[in-house]
């Protein structure tokens, strides 16, 4: 009978209850939000790390990957050292550099990564085939707008300008063979993949035994903290960073987004009881007679504020599912603004939705609600029978 | 006094006063009563004698400053809140002068709720609602909303909720107060009804005709009785409810 009489005490008010729904829908919502923000970039960011099972890096000495123009020297050596390590399963060597794409009288400059396509990380082939002849060319969408090139098309790429003859050096024809997504380079950042080698000898010098960094792979059940000492000891001009040393760091670096996102969340929160409470107490206000008979006949105090506490709880699970859906296309639609944000890697997402959590939050909302319905529905279950019988009589 | 013959309720010497703008009003002033089983008893007075106030003790939905009220022999007046509205649930049945029925509720449903609440089955009760429903006259109306109902139509179904869990005695606040003349005159034929059929009546009433209905009238004046007259009805050793 309690369900029957919250159920018809809510449809008695079909607009304030709905909009009472809206309501915490919208603050359910928020916190959804919240909760996917504080932790989505740490999952996007873990997830873009231990990608493809790369558990540890190898930059030169004292540098972040690409974070300054240095090389690993004597690649060929290094890599030889890896392979003979028994915790070593696979390893990606990684050359960063500029390539000019001459075209004419013009040329346009992109970022151009020297890999090994049977072994790389670094990219997700959308369309056509991997870079694995000496003259394939991956590239991604920046690229071809700003080249104007298609799948199919040849061009010709420069490692090189020599200003007094202006002209472009070290080129090479090339063929686009697939159109790429570059996980870690910007979505706007004009990028290609081109064999390891290739740029290797188009860069010529020294850089033809240089790399700008090693992604290793480790066996199932390496201590990756003591193969990441032996790498260090045994290659002392580099620097091994493990997936998870770089995880932690990121965290660290993301707690400021947790922290808003925390506070944000908990305004939320403090939303949805106040909205309840709110709610429930306008409506008991208005049924202070009606309680006072059900007291006269019979019905127990607690049942009349379980009764209560269940349209409150009604609104909160109602608010809560439908918070769920638009918290889902809120994120989705400011994951889109943010990650369009210049310079961030393409594969980052800001807003993860994380099942555990998210219902976590959502049990929370649906609990803070329940206990903002139990003060007034309480209070209005314990007034004096008599004298409020007395007092409805005569307003 | 045998048993059979003990007073279904008894009042010993109660009173009742209530803290009003820094005074204190003395609604009810050392009353004794005894109702017996199957009575039909009419408390009458001017406005303010304390007649609701007294009913209102009877009912146990107050309790007395001083004083005792007793049910079946059961002291009401020193049961916790807990106790009383269990007490309530299952011995007294009330109807008010503004029916209070639950508007959101069809008829059947507004019955059917002393019952849930008693942890009567939804079959039963239903069963029950529409056999009260019947019984005052609105068998067919048991879907309809108070809203959809006239006044009589409405206190018909404020009894039928009285009568729901068979109550040893049945309390009622002014019930043709809101009522027309001749929608007064058929509730006052109900009770009779009631009475017949041996449900113990306790009315409070300044309709005249209700009054002389009864087998006897209380007259209270500033929250004393001052006289107890029988109207010439044989009042029955006992009976059973509707």
């Amino acid at each position: 009978m309690r369900f029957t009489l919250a159920k018809a005490t809510l449809l008695r008010h079909p607009l304030r209850t709905g909009l009472a729904i809206l309501g915490v829908a919208v603050s359910a919502a928020m916190l959804l939000d919240m909760v996917m923000l504080a932790t989505g970039m740490q999952v996007s960011f873990r997830a873009l790390l231990v990608r493809q099972g790369f558990e540890i890096r190898l930059t030169p000495k004292g540098t972040l990957p690409f974070d300054t123009e240095a090389r690993i020297a004597r690649a060929a050596d290094a890599e030889s050292t890896l392979r003979g390590m028994s915790g070593v399963r696979g390893i990606s060597p990684v050359l960063g550099a500029t390539l000019h794409i001459v075209r004419g009288d013009a040329a346009a400059a992109v970022f151009a990564l020297g890999l090994r396509p049977e072994v790389q990380g670094d990219y997700e082939l959308v369309d056509g085939r991997h870079a694995f002849a000496p003259y394939d060319l991956v590239a991604n969408d920046a690229f071809l707008m700003k080249t104007g090139a298609r799948v199919g098309d040849t061009l010709t790429a420069a490692a090189g300008y020599d200003a007094q003859l202006r002209t472009y050096t070290a080129r090479r024809r090339m063929v686009v063979s697939g159109r790429g997504r570059f996980l870690y380079l910007a979505a706007d950042q004009a990028a290609a993949a081109v064999p390891l080698a290739t740029l290797q000898s188009m860069l010529g010098g020294a850089d033809s035994d240089r790399v700008s960094l090693f992604m290793v792979q480790t066996r199932p059940g390496t201590d990756t903290e003591a193969l990441r000492t032996t790498i260090e000891r045994a290659i002392p001009r580099a620097t091994a960073i493990a997936t998870a040393d770089a995880v932690r760091t990121v965290e660290e670096r993301l707690s400021y987004f947790r922290q808003l996102a925390f506070i944000l969340g908990t305004v939320s929160l403090v939303v949805g009881f106040l909205l309840v409470s709110t709610l429930v107490t306008v409506s008991v206000q208005e049924r202070v007679g009606e309680m006072a008979v059900m007291r006269a006949i019979g019905v127990s105090r607690p049942h009349i504020a379980q009764q209560v506490m269940l349209e409150g709880l009604a609104i909160s699970v109602a608010g809560a599912a439908l918070g769920l859906a638009l918290g889902v296309v809120t994120a989705e639609y400011l994951n889109g603004i943010l990650r369009s944000f210049p310079g961030l890697p393409a594969a980052i997402d800001f807003f993860v939705f994380d099942a555990g959590a998210a219902y976590r939050a959502f049990a929370m909302l649906i609990a803070t609600a329940a206990v903002a319905g139990a003060f007034p529905a309480w209070r209005a279950a314990s007034l004096p029978i008599a004298t409020t019988l007395r007092t409805e009589a005569v307003s | 006094m045998s048993d059979h013959q003990a007073p279904l309720l008894r009042t010993v010497n109660v009173s009742r006063d209530y803290p009003l703008a820094g005074e204190i009003v003395h609604a009810v002033r050392g009353v004794s009563l005894d109702i017996r089983d199957g009575e039909y008893c009419a408390i009458v007075g001017p406005s303010g004698c304390g007649k609701s106030s007294l009913l209102n003790l009877l009912g146990a939905i107050d309790r007395p400053s001083r004083g005792a009220v007793e049910l079946r022999g059961r002291d009401v007046s020193g049961m916790s809140d807990r106790q009383a509205t269990d007490f309530r649930l299952r011995n007294i049945g009330f109807v008010f002068q503004r029916f209070y029925l639950m508007p959101m509720l069809s008829a059947s449903e507004n019955v059917e709720l002393p019952m849930a609440e008693a942890g009567v089955g939804k079959r039963e009760r239903r069963a029950r609602a529409a056999s009260l429903l019947s019984y005052v006259g609105l068998g067919v109306r048991t879907r309809h909303r108070p809203s959809q109902l006239s006044g009589g139509e409405q206190q018909r179904v404020a009894i039928a909720r009285a009568l729901a869990n068979r109550p040893a005695l049945l309390l009622a606040d002014e019930p043709t107060g809101e009522l027309d003349a001749h929608t007064g005159r058929e509730m006052i034929a109900l009770f009779g009804r009631l009475n017949a059929d041996g449900t113990t009546l306790v009315v409070v009433t300044h309709d005249e005709a209700l009054a002389q209905a009864a087998h006897r009238v209380v007259h209270m004046v500033d929250g004393r009785i001052v006289s107890d007259e029988s109207n010439g009805f044989p009042t029955p050793p006992g009976g059973s409810g509707a």
